[in-house]
């Protein structure tokens, strides 16, 4: 909280000088889904800082996982007539009608990290998303680069089989290793997204490849696995980030803290900003009505050692993840 | 005043009617016979085989021998709804149709008018509306059947049976819910069908009632016919000794004088001790040595004075003396912790504990009683087990056999050894003998009389006469949930107790006994 | 006595086909070596793993013999873990075990309560706790992982006795007093008398209700010692993931070890045999290098086939059969 306070301050302070006199303040109306998960609640906290170093009046209702109190918060903030709404869809169908109204309203809605049923296209200005299958990419070409011509046998940790980030995280992943020869992966199973089913996992593989020892690489679909896979490797009596390479996909704060500790390699960030992109291109559009294109990619960064990673565990540490 | 005579063409014919659960004989070689337009009173007490014989009618039950003549035509039914296609349709007490559905729905479920198989709404609430106002019933056919009463529940389900062109037409304890005038409405309906011929089997044992509506009465006891008569034709008394005694030469003949001592002290004392809408407040002394036995017809407060005093229910009214100190009885173990057994009358549902052993069911009111603390350990429930096995000849005697594979008589043997076990001084025992074959039924009647004689009190119920007055050294008779006569020694004879079940006193309502 | 002699085996004869069918999928499993004080081998993972799910079976039986069910106890799992989790870097791990213990004790006594007192059908009542209780212990972990170094709290999901891994050892410790409580004690048997018939039970002194709200505050009691271990493992508490779904391997622990869900009759010993079958089947598909996307239907096979293994209807089918004695 701190933190974020002097955060702000200093923005703000920064601000007065900065912000053209023109821009009148813009109110923005935000339906989020809800807290279930950590990152959740850092992208709302992000979304929170993203709007005060723009100044932009924020209002968030939380949904609680329902899309019922989504379309009656959207009806509400129509009801205010806010600037524009933001959107983090639950669901991918049944929002026709009430993004309808915000049409007639003239209310640009913009989706953020989840994109909708193609139905409703005409009824955004435009979604903020990363590309999953991108993320996977990025993680494989990271592993080949570093493996460099050496045989690499790779078990995977999936998601929960089924979810279409497990599904995609594994195409973008298989798509890098089908191009490397000397890239297999020799085992694949799900550890549905959580530390426990994570290490439970692992601990199958280091028993079904020989101790261990012919894992050459971890690949897990979340960095909750990768935390789980860590413990189980390192009761294994192996050594994480070094006897096995480890890189996972959403750049949490505890991965960081393994990096730190020389047992993580490499995490691809989730980016929990979101509302950054997304109030660049609401700002442009107010501002000079400039129309964004209709899905704005975020970046799939990827993170090592080399990126300080004390440093950016404790940037990261206060967001709610 | 009969509507029908002999000379009636008859309706239902069943000869030689037989059915046995396991070694337990429910109807041997039963007739019954129900002709065009009369309205037949079955009687009996519980577990005379009424119900049986109705699921046997009905087809829910196979038969293990007999025929079904309908209209003269031979019937095997083996469903209700095989029943219901012949023309036997039942009208239970708990309605069993679905309260959720609108009355309209429940009269024609399974047959709505429709038209392009679309359900035709409007004209399924014009036909259901006019066949209620042919009972004289005028309700929203549109509500739910739930939302009325009982009453129009049953004229509903009765509806529906005559709509469904039923002929014969069963309704086993329609009344037990109903107030005065909802039964007036109801005898109403019932005179009105049996004009139209329909014969009608209307089960009950409220004998006021049966006395007002049926033709004819048909009793059964002990799964046996009794016999079948005019109800003009059959005093009360007479009923009652149909319904309860045996022969009455038989039945006085074997009485044996109680034990000569002087009365003791009494060991429990009951003084205006009721539940309103339970049982009338009653005073009672109990004293060891002593048999008292309690009698009445099926629902006159037997149970219901057993399960007071065993601390089962909860008395709203009256004081308890035990030893001549006041006590209090709120629950089954304040009862055990002053001594007191309790063999209930339903022993699948009370009693047993069908998966436990033998042994675990024997010793189960010893150990709640000693507590979770002091647990007896194997050897000591093997030898009480095994001691109560001998005591009283269970058989097989395997203390390890899962009592729900027993023989009723044994069961029940093992029900009294899990109170003897406890070292009772006051047991109760609610038809100990019902549904036992006739060689446990006499071991029973003796260990009664050798507990008495070991200085336990016993409080025993039975609508036995024949046996009650053989060990009662004082009896107690019901009527209408109240004590209602005290008879001992040389009085304690059938014909007395006929006598005093049958005094027409005041009107049997139920109001009274709410 | 030869009503009793059978029980059991065809469930000990289960878990035996189960782990020589790993053996074939797995060459190593039988494999055990001893490293850092440890043993190490899948055969140990099977009783690690296998833990948590025998915990809850060892409470869930109990209940389930009353004629009872209890649907919170991954909720209760997970309470139970977050409050560990989150007291573990500031306070004496006797402290946390006492505070973590206690709130799986108190949610099990409400779920008696709702139960004994109130009459609410079991499978209503602890429904109740089942969806608020993943509630409040997202409440306590603010939607977050909460991760602590606390080596005291840790060695209870990874810590050894003599090279048995912590959770096995709490497991067995835990059957052990289980078993002197319920079986050392008349607890038993008046556990097996109120599922067997409660009427009869409550009529021949029983006090089925302080039995109620006994087995039911023990299945807390177990499902918070579970949450406590599966938050020791991953040094952290989920409240999203804890104990997820876990009520359902309980359950199938408990008919699996032949516990009637209509009541009376149960067996300890077998209610752990029956997690250790299911975990025995998990360790094994994850060995075998199958998809994963068939997972749940080998698991289903395998649970029918045991299942219909135990049935008396089919075994006395298959005797007809062979012409054999039943």
């Amino acid at each position: 909280m701190t933190l974020k306070a002097i955060f702000m301050t200093a923005v703000s302070a920064a601000l007065l000088f900065a912000v053209p006199a023109s821009a009148a303040q813009l109110t923005v109306g935000f339906s989020q889904i809800g807290s279930e998960s950590g990152w959740r609640a850092a992208e709302t906290s992000v979304t929170k800082q993203q709007a005060a170093q723009r100044k932009v009046n924020l209002k968030i209702a939380d949904a609680q996982q329902k899309q019922e109190n989504q379309i009656k918060a959207i009806r509400s903030f129509i009801a205010q007539n806010v600037d524009a709404i933001f959107l983090a869809p639950v669901v991918a169908s049944g929002w026709d009608a009430v993004l309808k109204e915000a049409k007639e309203a003239k209310i640009p809605v913009v989706l953020l990290d989840r994109d909708i049923d193609p139905s409703g296209k005409d009824l955004y200005l435009t979604a903020v998303t990363s590309d999953s299958v991108h993320e996977g990419v990025v993680a494989g070409e990271w592993l080949a680069k570093t493996v460099g011509d050496k045989p690499c046998n790779v078990v995977e940790l999936q998601g929960t089989v089924g979810a279409s980030v497990a599904t995609n995280r594994k195409k973008g992943f298989d798509s890098v290793v089908a191009k490397h020869a000397n890239l297999k992966v020799v085992r694949s199973q799900t550890g549905d997204f959580t530390r426990a089913k994570g290490k439970e996992v692992m601990e199958s593989f280091i028993k079904a490849e020989n101790g261990g020892k012919s894992i050459c690489a971890v690949y897990a679909h979340n960095d909750d696995m990768m935390v789980g896979a860590i413990q189980a490797m390192k009761a294994a009596g192996l050594k994480p980030g070094k006897d096995v390479l480890t890189v996972s996909i959403d750049a949490v704060p505890d991965i960081f803290k393994a990096m730190a500790d020389g047992e993580a390699n490499a995490t691809v960030e989730l980016t929990p900003n979101m509302a950054g992109p997304a109030l660049d291109a609401i700002m442009a559009y107010k501002d000079k009505g400039t129309v964004p294109p209709k899905w704005i990619q975020t970046e799939s960064k990827l993170y090592t050692a080399a990126d300080d990673p004390m440093k950016v565990y404790e940037s990261k540490r206060g967001l709610g993840y | 005043m009969p509507l029908s005579s002999d000379t009636t063409p008859v309706l239902l014919e069943v000869r030689g009617l037989s059915k046995s659960f396991g070694p337990l004989q429910a109807l041997q070689n039963v007739d019954f016979t129900l002709r065009a337009g009369e309205i037949h009173a079955l009687l009996g007490e519980n577990g005379a085989g009424k119900s049986t014989l109705i699921k046997l009618v009905t087809g829910v039950l196979p038969c293990d021998a007999g025929t079904f003549r309908l209209g003269g035509v031979e019937i095997a039914p083996r469903s209700a709804s095989d029943a219901l296609q012949a023309g036997i349709a039942t009208v239970y007490q708990e309605v069993n149709l679905l309260p959720n559905l609108s009355v309209a729905q429940n009269l024609f479920l399974g047959r709505q008018p429709t038209r392009f198989g679309v359900v035709r709404q409007g004209e399924m609430r014009r036909r259901a509306t006019a066949l209620l106002a042919d009972f004289g019933l005028d309700v929203d056919v549109g509500a739910p059947l739930g939302s009325f009463s009982v009453a129009v529940q049953q004229i509903t389900a009765i509806a529906r049976a005559i709509d469904l062109s039923a002929r014969v037409l069963i309704l086993d304890e329609p009344t037990a819910s109903l107030d005065r005038h909802e039964v007036e409405i109801l005898f109403r309906i019932m005179r009105q069908l049996a004009r139209r011929d329909i014969g009608i089997v209307f089960i009950s044992h409220f004998l006021d009632q049966i006395y007002e509506i049926s033709d004819r009465i048909t009793v059964l006891r002990n799964g046996r016919l009794i016999g079948e008569r005019p109800t003009a034709d059959l005093p009360r008394l007479e009923l009652i000794r149909m319904m309860l005694g045996r022969e009455l030469a038989e039945a006085t003949g074997v009485r044996i004088a109680a034990s000569a001592q002087a009365p003791r002290a009494p060991c429990a004392s009951f003084e205006g001790y009721g539940k309103a809408g339970y049982i009338t407040p009653f005073d009672l002394d109990l004293r060891p040595g002593e048999v008292v036995g309690l009698t009445g017809l099926l629902g006159s407060g037997r149970t219901e004075t057993v399960r007071l005093i065993f601390g089962a229910e909860r008395a709203d009214r009256g004081h308890i003396e035990i030893d001549g100190a006041p006590a209090r009885l709120g629950s089954p173990r304040d009862a055990i912790r002053h001594g007191f057994g309790y063999c209930p009358e339903d022993r699948k549902t009370d009693g047993i504990i069908p998966d436990l052993t033998v042994r675990e069911n024997i010793v189960l009111a010893l150990q709640a009683k000693r507590g979770l603390r002091r647990p007896l350990a194997r050897r000591e429930q093997d030898e009480i087990a095994m001691r109560f096995i001998k005591l009283l000849d269970v058989r097989p005697p395997d203390s390890e056999r899962p009592v729900g594979l027993l023989s009723g008589g044994n069961q029940q043997k093992v029900l009294l050894a899990r109170w003897l076990a406890t070292a009772p001084r006051l047991l109760l025992l609610d038809e100990p003998t019902r549904g036992i074959d006739v060689g446990a039924h006499a071991e029973i009647v003796r260990l009664v009389r050798e507990l008495r004689d070991e200085g336990l009190s016993l409080l025993v119920v039975s609508s036995e006469l024949d046996e009650i007055v053989t060990y009662s050294d004082r009896l107690i008779v019901l009527r209408d949930r109240a004590h209602v006569d005290e008879l001992r020694g040389e009085e304690i004879a059938v014909p007395r107790i006929l006598a005093a079940i049958a005094a027409d006193g005041e009107v049997r309502t139920r109001g009274a006994a709410r | 006595m030869k009503f009793r002699s059978r029980r059991g085996l065809a469930q000990f004869v289960a878990l035996l086909v189960i782990l020589l069918v790993d053996r074939l999928v797995s060459p190593q499993f039988f494999d055990l070596r001893f490293q850092d004080g440890r043993l190490f081998g899948s055969l140990i993972d099977v009783l690690n793993r296998g833990a948590p799910v025998a915990l809850l079976s060892l409470g869930m039986v109990l209940v389930i013999a009353t004629r009872g069910i209890d649907l919170s106890v991954g909720a209760v799992m997970a309470i139970a873990g977050a409050i560990a989790a989150s007291l573990a870097d500031s306070h004496a791990l006797p402290l946390v075990l006492a505070v973590a213990l206690g709130a799986g004790l108190a949610c099990g006594l409400w779920n008696g309560i709702l139960v004994a007192v109130f009459g609410i059908q079991p499978i209503i009542a602890t429904l109740i706790l089942m969806v608020a209780g993943r509630g409040i212990a997202q409440l306590i972990t603010e939607g977050r992982i909460v991760t602590f170094t606390s080596g005291d709290l840790a060695w209870l999901g990874n810590g050894s006795v003599l090279g048995l891994p912590a959770p096995v050892v709490i497991l067995a410790g835990m059957l052990i007093v289980t078993a002197a409580v319920v079986r050392g004690s008349a607890f038993g048997l008046l556990i097996e008398a109120t599922g067997g018939n409660a009427r009869a039970a409550e009529l021949a002194g029983v006090g089925t209700r302080a039995t109620l709200l006994a087995v039911y505050a023990w299945c807390g009691l177990c499902a918070a010692l579970a949450g406590i271990i599966a938050a020791a493992d991953i040094l952290g508490a989920d409240a999203n993931n804890a104990g997820l779904w876990l009520e359902l391997d309980a359950i199938l622990a408990v008919v699996i070890g032949g516990t009637s869900l209509f009541g009376g009759r149960f067996s300890l010993v077998l209610a752990v045999v029956g997690a250790l079958i299911i975990q025995a089947m998990n360790t094994g598909i994850l060995l075998s290098g199958y998809p994963p996307e068939l997972n749940l239907l080998v698991k289903s096979v395998v649970v029918l086939t045991v299942l219909l293994l135990q049935s008396s209807r089919l075994t006395a089918i298959a005797s007809r059969f062979s012409g054999g004695k039943p």
